[in-house]
């Protein structure tokens, strides 16, 4: 399945019924060492662009949204027992944030797709 | 993702920042600038957390040429020699600062600050009395970036006529910082480096005529170097040459200040605050607290002799989330604080702040709550520093 990209440089990937969210190596690289994230619990629901988890470096604190509307099955126990580094380790991988259950697939079909995010990196 | 709209606490200006001398030879080292205070200043190298701690261990080499250095003399001519031409550029300080300034030895360096008539703080700054006598009758004074234009008019506007203050801020000052500074300080500009005492200055006929201070604002030993800037490149790649020397941008500059529990100006000192709410008294000595005679004195001794209504504290978060500048602190419910600088400590590995809270809480061990995007969240007030300071004092020669 396609990954697609936000402006604010969350990736979303659909896998079955489920879309698994996460930051883009991009953005864990912006951030530097993650020493601080906070994810939603399961049954959570977010509209598209709502504030939906906290992720901070010695540097900074980021809030990360929504990138699509939809309630939240499982959050990455790894980062909820606290072993961060895993953001900047596999930040599109083992570092995902939440899975979630999306309302609207439509809401994924129109994000950036791998080729337009890497040109709007590119552009930053 | 977004970033809060500032970075590292600073915000950026309209206008396009100033080049430092020293600009190619950081660039040709990191990306990573950022404006601040008008100068476009290498925020990061490898990284915040191994630049910290390698200024823990070893020695960090930090640009801060964005500083106000500046020396401020008796006009020529003045006839004075010694304690006689040192205590009359003094007492014309004085009228601007608490600190005793005319008790200050030959070479030595106090920390102090600019107070308004409300006695709040309008600047934190470095005095030293030259150790030459031939520059008896001048001072060696160091700003904040921030506030170097407004320090400077004060400054003139205070004791025109009766001296001059010479702007060295087009020269390059260096912080070199870490326990072992003392060797690349010895080995790159003079062995006598290693011999000199925290809050000493001396003049060193090195990389041109070098200006150096055993001081810095990371609770670690080092040195403040003030160099021309001709000569600055060669003196900061020798310094980097040396094996324990790296770059240190201004990020990690921050965590180490902070674990110090040293003020940012701006953030834990401004207008308002006074320095006995800032845990500052000790700034203030004997002679000077019985003259009475420094801007906001009223106040600030009335503070020295009941104590203040808030002070500035040091706060562990009991759980992991950083509380940065602007979170309030509560006690049952009611606000009693504020924090003004915060978050993570690398060597600590948690989350570390400073802020103001109720003289009737600022005891260490008491349990506050900071709100934290809403949630209140436990913490625990402590002493400050977070890390303890590790200035070299060299002992008296018998």
């Amino acid at each position: 399945m396609t990954t697609r990209y936000t402006k604010d440089h969350e990736w979303v990937r659909l896998e079955g019924d489920v879309a698994i969210v996460g930051i883009t190596q991009y953005a864990a690289e912006q951030l530097g060492d993650v020493v601080y994230a906070e994810l939603p619990d399961a049954g959570k629901s977010f509209a598209q662009g709502d504030d939906m988890a906290v992720v901070e470096s010695a540097k900074t604190a980021s809030d990360v949204y929504a990138p699509i509307s939809g309630e939240v099955v499982e959050a990455n126990g790894e980062i909820k027992n606290e072993n961060w580094q895993i953001i900047n380790d596999a930040p599109q991988a083992g570092g995902w944030f939440v899975k979630l259950k999306p309302s609207n697939k439509a809401e994924i079909d129109a994000l950036m797709d791998e080729a337009a995010y890497a040109d709007y990196v590119k552009g930053l | 993702m977004r970033h809060a709209p500032r970075i590292l606490g600073h915000v950026m200006a309209d206008t396009e920042p100033k080049k430092l001398p020293l600009d190619a030879l950081w660039r040709a080292r990191t990306s990573k600038f950022g404006d601040f205070a008008g100068y476009d200043m290498p925020l990061q190298f490898e990284g915040l957390i191994p630049e910290h701690n390698w200024t823990r261990a070893h020695a960090g080499l930090f640009d801060v040429s964005h500083m106000g250095p500046s020396f401020f003399a008796l006009p020529k001519g003045h006839g004075l020699e010694g304690d006689d031409a040192h205590k009359k550029v003094a007492a014309l300080i004085e009228r601007l600062v608490p600190a005793d300034i005319q008790g200050l030895k030959p070479g030595q360096v106090r920390y102090t600050m600019i107070t308004n008539d409300d006695g709040g703080v309008l600047d934190d700054l470095m005095i030293a009395r030259p150790a030459e006598p031939a520059a008896a009758g001048d001072l060696y004074i160091v700003v904040n970036a921030g506030c170097k234009h407004q320090d400077w008019a004060l400054i003139e506007a205070a004791t025109k006529g009766e001296a001059n203050l010479v702007r060295a801020d087009d020269r390059c000052l260096l912080a070199l910082q870490g326990p072992t500074a003392h060797q690349a300080a010895a080995a790159v500009i003079d062995p006598a480096l290693a011999e000199m005492s925290f809050m000493t200055v001396k003049r060193f006929d090195a990389f041109g005529r070098i200006t150096v201070t055993r001081s810095g604002y990371t609770g670690e030993d080092g040195y403040e170097i003030l160099v021309r800037a001709e000569h600055a490149a060669d003196l900061a790649s020798a310094l980097l040459a040396h094996p324990e020397v790296k770059p240190i941008g201004l990020g990690a500059r921050d965590s180490l200040r902070l674990e110090a529990g040293l003020c940012l100006y701006g953030h834990d000192l401004d207008p308002t605050t006074s320095p006995i709410e800032a845990d500052l008294a000790w700034t203030i000595q004997k002679r000077r607290r019985e003259a009475k005679d420094f801007p906001g004195a009223k106040r600030i001794l009335r503070e020295y002799e009941l104590g203040a209504t808030r002070k500035r504290v040091g706060i562990r978060p009991n759980d992991r989330a950083p509380a940065r500048e602007g979170v309030e602190i509560y006690k049952d419910g009611k606000q009693i604080g504020v924090v003004t600088s915060g978050g993570f400590s690398p060597t600590l590995n948690g989350p570390i702040s400073m802020g103001y809270v109720d003289a009737a809480h600022a005891e260490p061990g008491h349990v506050v709550d900071l709100m934290i995007r809403g949630t209140p969240r436990a913490a625990t007030i402590v002493p400050l520093p977070f890390v303890p300071h590790r200035y070299v004092r060299q002992k008296k020669s018998a």
